[in-house]
């Protein structure tokens, strides 16, 4: 049943919009199954959410920013890293946190709909925060790919010829 | 009247009937295509940028005629590790232009005007003509569909006499999926042996088998002399645009296909050589995945197609299944013309791969799930109107 499993996962991390009935027979087994299984992974946490990978470069008039921020904090004794991390990460502004090896400690991934916006949160709110030392802010300029999909790419666009021997 | 300066061999050829199911299918639109015998992935992007960076080092000139030394080490030991069977990279593995060029090559190594070649129906279109361009007369044995499209000794023992020299096999089967697995490899074998024929063995969708690994016809006690092992890049590595195939066999055979070779094509395309080289080194982890993928939507057609009442069994490997149409009552070139006009699904309609195809046609899945599940509804839709 593993196998099958993370065959289950595989799939839904690709294309969180599969059917059931689709999937059952792509794995063979029962739809039933499918949706068991599915649940069984939602209670284990192993599924966290199901989202959507939105270009928002092209929706219409769609103003937003994303950043990139490099913390670097000082550890506290007994909760090392992990309690100025979740002081960070329960702004709904930021997207990820992630602790970085290397020549700084936290890595945080801030989204806004203005640049101003973003400078603000970061000079406000996240500097000021008693063990952050410094952070160091970049922009994104363009998503090239994100999550695995190339953006600005025709994926749908099959080159091959119709009917081929 | 003016002469014809055509050959009477050329002329004599039957156009492939796949043809007219691509004009007719090019001329409409929202057309979903099972109809195609490639991949759907593009070739994985580490073969590509090897091949970009040997253009980049200036390496546009001919290589041997045989293909690349380090390419032909890399196909030999591929071989070796993946279906135990080994060949002397310096005088028994040569790189052609597809697997294509290389079926082409065996033959006119091998085959003198009236020898008799037996294929086995429904199959690849190119067997039969490549035979006759070669001078011989091929053979059609028609595998039937209670036997999985699997052929059987007696059938072979039925169709030899004294001027057949040579059988061309092809397990994983273009177009009926089927795999031959190594018990029935024996059986034919022991009746190939002896008669005393020669082995053209079309292994290009080997790698794409997805319950057991195929098994080569090469790799059976007493078949390794008799036997050329034909393959290529393109089905498993998705490269079929690159046209690089290769050919292994015992010496004399391939040292008489590279001697056309040399004549007639000099060598492979070099870039390509060196894309196929990475591919060989690095691209395991991307036919794997490809693999899978390959399996989950055979998995997903099989049962659609059985529940639509177009019974197929599972085929073991390639990306082809082919149901029978016959509990619709129309012909396979019908169905498969009524299809693409009522529902804008194109398939191929099995008589094209051999008179044994009729009533069944073939469906490629190598078309993304969306374009299989849509296509499938279609179908159904197309098969409860038409019984």
């Amino acid at each position: 049943m593993e196998q099958k499993e993370i065959e289950l996962l595989k799939l839904l991390e690709k294309n969180g919009r599969l059917d059931t009935v689709t999937i059952s027979k792509m794995i063979d087994i029962s739809p039933e199954e499918v949706e068991q299984m599915i649940a069984k992974l939602e209670k284990e946490n192993a599924i966290l959410g199901y989202s959507t990978l939105v270009d928002w470069s092209n929706v219409y008039e769609y103003e937003g920013v994303a950043a990139l921020i490099d913390v670097k904090v000082t550890p506290v004794r007994g909760v090392g890293f992990d309690k100025i991390a979740s002081r960070i990460y329960r702004f709904p502004e930021v997207k990820a946190v992630y602790l970085m090896s290397g020549s700084y400690d936290l890595s945080v991934s801030v989204e806004g709909r203005t640049m101003m916006e973003v400078s603000r949160f970061v000079s406000e709110k996240l500097s000021t925060l008693d063990t952050v030392i410094s952070t160091t802010t970049h922009f994104i300029l363009k998503k090239y790919k994100h999550d695995g999909i190339i953006f600005d790419e025709d994926n749908d666009d099959d080159k091959r010829i119709m009917v081929t021997p | 009247m003016s002469t014809s300066y055509l050959a009477k061999n050329v002329e004599n050829l039957k156009p492939s009937g796949i043809r007219k199911f691509f004009d007719l299918a090019s001329k409409m639109d929202n057309v979903i295509s099972l109809g195609v015998g490639e991949p759907d992935f593009v070739t994985p992007w580490n073969v590509i940028e090897a091949s970009y960076h040997s253009l980049e080092k200036g390496y546009t000139a001919y290589t041997a005629n045989a293909g690349l030394m380090e390419l032909r080490e890399a196909i030999s030991d591929y071989l070796n590790k993946t279906f135990s069977i080994s060949y002397e990279p310096e005088s028994q593995v040569l790189v052609t232009v597809g697997a294509s060029q290389a079926i082409d090559l065996a033959l006119r190594a091998v085959v003198d005007p009236e020898d008799e070649v037996l294929i086995v129906e429904p199959c690849f279109v190119s067997y039969g003509p490549a035979i006759s361009l070669a001078g011989g007369i091929p053979v059609p044995i028609s595998a039937q569909a209670k036997n999985e499209f699997k052929i059987t000794p007696e059938q072979i023992e039925e169709a030899v006499t004294e001027k057949t020299k040579a059988i061309v096999l092809c397990s994983p089967n273009n177009p009926t999926g089927t795999v031959l697995n190594q018990s029935e490899l024996e059986e034919v074998s022991s009746v190939i042996c002896k008669h005393d024929l020669l082995v053209i063995s079309d292994e290009i969708y080997a790698e794409l088998s997805y319950d057991d690994q195929a098994a080569s016809i090469a790799s059976i006690n007493g078949m390794t002399d008799r036997t050329v092992v034909i393959s290529g890049f393109s089905k498993s590595f998705a490269m079929t645009g690159w046209r690089l195939g290769y050919a292994v066999g015992p010496t004399d055979i391939i040292r008489a296909m590279t001697k056309i070779h040399q004549y007639t094509m000099m060598c492979a395309p070099t870039m390509a050589q060196h894309g196929a080289l990475e591919a060989l080194r690095n691209g395991n982890d991307s036919v794997m995945e490809m693999k899978t993928s390959y399996r989950q939507r055979r998995n997903l057609v099989v049962k659609a197609l059985n529940e639509m009442g177009l019974s197929c069994h599972l085929p073991g490997g390639a990306f082809y299944v082919f149901p029978s149409i016959r509990e619709t009552g129309l012909s396979s070139e019908t169905f498969a013309q009524k299809l693409l006009e009522e529902e804008g699904v194109a398939v191929v309609p099995g008589h094209v791969f051999g008179e044994s195809g009729e009533g069944y046609i073939r469906c490629s899945y190598a078309t993304s799930i969306k374009q299989l599940d849509e296509a499938m509804k279609r179908m159904n839709r197309f098969v409860e109107k038409h019984t």
